[in-house]
């Protein structure tokens, strides 16, 4: 059945359909956790320590948050290696242009393959910023969460690179979440609707709940 | 009516094909495309250059041969057959430009004609049903509850045209194949086959070459009998149900 799974254009969406839905989970949690930084320092450090001490005392230290990694990575790359197969399929499949071009479909539905990219490029700079400190503005100081963001989004380029990420995230998510549903067989006419209205209104949450953070640091509501 | 048309001219499947201008007079509102198409040919004819060959039959919407991509749009701007558009959709003076279907599985055999031959053998991997033959079975020894013979109906209406394909940026046969299974699988005559018909007409159309559906809405925008985009989404369930239950 892995093998079916893998070796079909089917099988192989559904992989992107499933991967992407653990991601989309993991971005709601993600955000709402982010919003902690409204409740001053002490409230958003203290959420961010309880992250590795999650699961305790069942859980060793960091592990849950280690488990919680293991599988957003799987999920990243499972979903990427699909894209990349099955765009290679397309593009195969289509190779003379049409020389009367028409524009076609939704911007979310154009930029799906560009958006990703944008957003693998994303959540690389975001972790080597963020979690590791690599490249971080102004000294990271590990353990002091609330400080590091505000760094971050003190730097006019650090403000850019999270916006515009996250308005790819959107586009991407209003239409990634929508197929997902058809893909994994739960489309319908009668549901149409009800699907298109979820897939807006977590596109626009999780713009919005993201991008308040970066705007509550540049006009000074949170310092 | 006097247009201009711009037409995809390919003397074999080897040699480079490149857009051609014609002018043509003297149309009418009330021809069909084809009809029109027919006009020009007979003046390519009378003046010894090859007519545009482009594919045709039934002239009456029910067969599905027809095709051709004009002004951008698989069957044009109404949502019918090539066959059942009529020059009443275009202004006089208009400049119209026709192509073949494009996709890879649909190569160009000459000028506006492809080669469809991947749709067959899609059928052939399990677009039929089994059943004894001899005398026709009583009709109501089969109930078939009203809303699977709407479903069913529904799909049957697929004419096997390939205008989804042309339409869609992947060269997908997405809507084709899921019409196809839709309309065996829910009926209770499609039921032995039900598991491998799904996984073998996805596995042909996927080794022969068609895209993925990346769930642009294109196919069923051309679709001249109005196949909708959700079939795909039933297709998919009843693809990952049949790998679930297959029994090979
Ligand atoms: S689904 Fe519609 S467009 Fe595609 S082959 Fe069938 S009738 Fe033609
Ligand atoms: S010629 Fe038969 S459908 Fe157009």
């Amino acid at each position: 059945m892995t093998r079916t799974l893998w070796d079909s254009s089917v099988g192989k969406k559904t992989i992107m359909a499933v991967s992407g839905l653990i991601m989309l989970l993991y971005l709601v949690v993600h955000m709402i956790g982010n919003l902690k930084i409204f409740f001053g320092s002490g409230e958003f450090n203290h959420y961010a320590h309880w992250l590795r001490t999650m699961g305790e005392p069942f859980l060793h230290y960091e592990w849950a948050l280690w488990i919680v990694r293991v599988v957003l990575v799987a999920a990243v790359v499972l979903h990427a290696v699909s894209a990349y197969q099955l765009s290679r399929r397309d593009i195969r499949a289509r190779p003379a242009k049409y020389v009367h071009k028409k524009p076609r479909a939704g911007y979310a539905t154009r930029t799906m393959r560009w958006g990703g990219i944008i957003l693998a490029l994303f959540i690389v700079w975001h972790i080597l910023d963020l979690t590791t400190g690599t490249v971080h503005s102004g000294g990271f100081q590990s353990g002091h969460p609330y400080q590091n963001v505000i760094d971050t989004f003190s730097t006019w380029y650090g403000n850019l690179i999270y916006i515009v990420a996250m308005l790819a995230l959107g586009l991407h998510v209003q239409h990634g979440f929508w197929s997902a549903a058809q893909t994994l067989g739960a489309g319908r006419a009668t549901r149409e609707r009800v699907l298109r209205t979820i897939a807006n209104v977590l596109a626009l949450v999780l713009t919005v709940g993201f991008i308040s953070v970066p705007v509550a640091v540049m006009t000074g509501v949170v310092s | 009516m006097k247009l201009t048309l711009r037409v995809w001219r390919q003397k074999n499947a080897d040699a480079p094909g490149a857009m051609s201008t014609y002018e043509v007079d003297g149309i009418s509102q009330d021809m069909s495309f084809l009809e029109m198409l027919d006009t020009l040919n007979e003046e390519l004819i009378l003046a010894g250059d090859d007519p545009v060959a482009f594919d045709h039959d039934c002239r009456e919407g029910i067969c599905g041969a027809c095709s051709l991509v004009i002004n951008g749009d698989a069957h044009g701007p109404e949502r019918t057959t090539t066959c059942q558009l009529h020059m009443r959709s275009f202004e006089d003076g208009d400049t119209i430009d026709i192509e073949p279907w494009r996709a890879s599985a649909f190569p160009v055999v000459k000028d506006l004609v492809v080669d469809r031959s991947a749709f067959d053998r899609i059928i052939q991997a399990g677009g039929y049903i089994s059943a004894p033959t001899g005398t026709a079975p009583e009709a109501h020894a089969t109930p078939v509850p009203k809303p699977d013979a709407d479903f069913a109906f529904e799909h049957a209406e697929c004419i096997g045209c390939g205008a989804c394909v042309a339409a869609c940026p992947n060269g997908s046969a997405m809507l084709f194949t899921s019409a196809k299974i839709n309309h065996l699988n829910v009926l209770p005559q499609g039921a032995p086959e039900r598991e491998t018909r799904v996984l073998d007409m996805v596995g042909q159309m996927d080794s022969e070459g068609f895209g993925g559906c990346t769930l642009t809405g294109e196919c069923a925008t051309a679709c001249p009998k109005g196949i909708p985009l959700p079939s795909i989404s039933a297709m998919n369930k009843e693809w990952l149900r049949a790998t679930r239950k297959v029994r090979r």
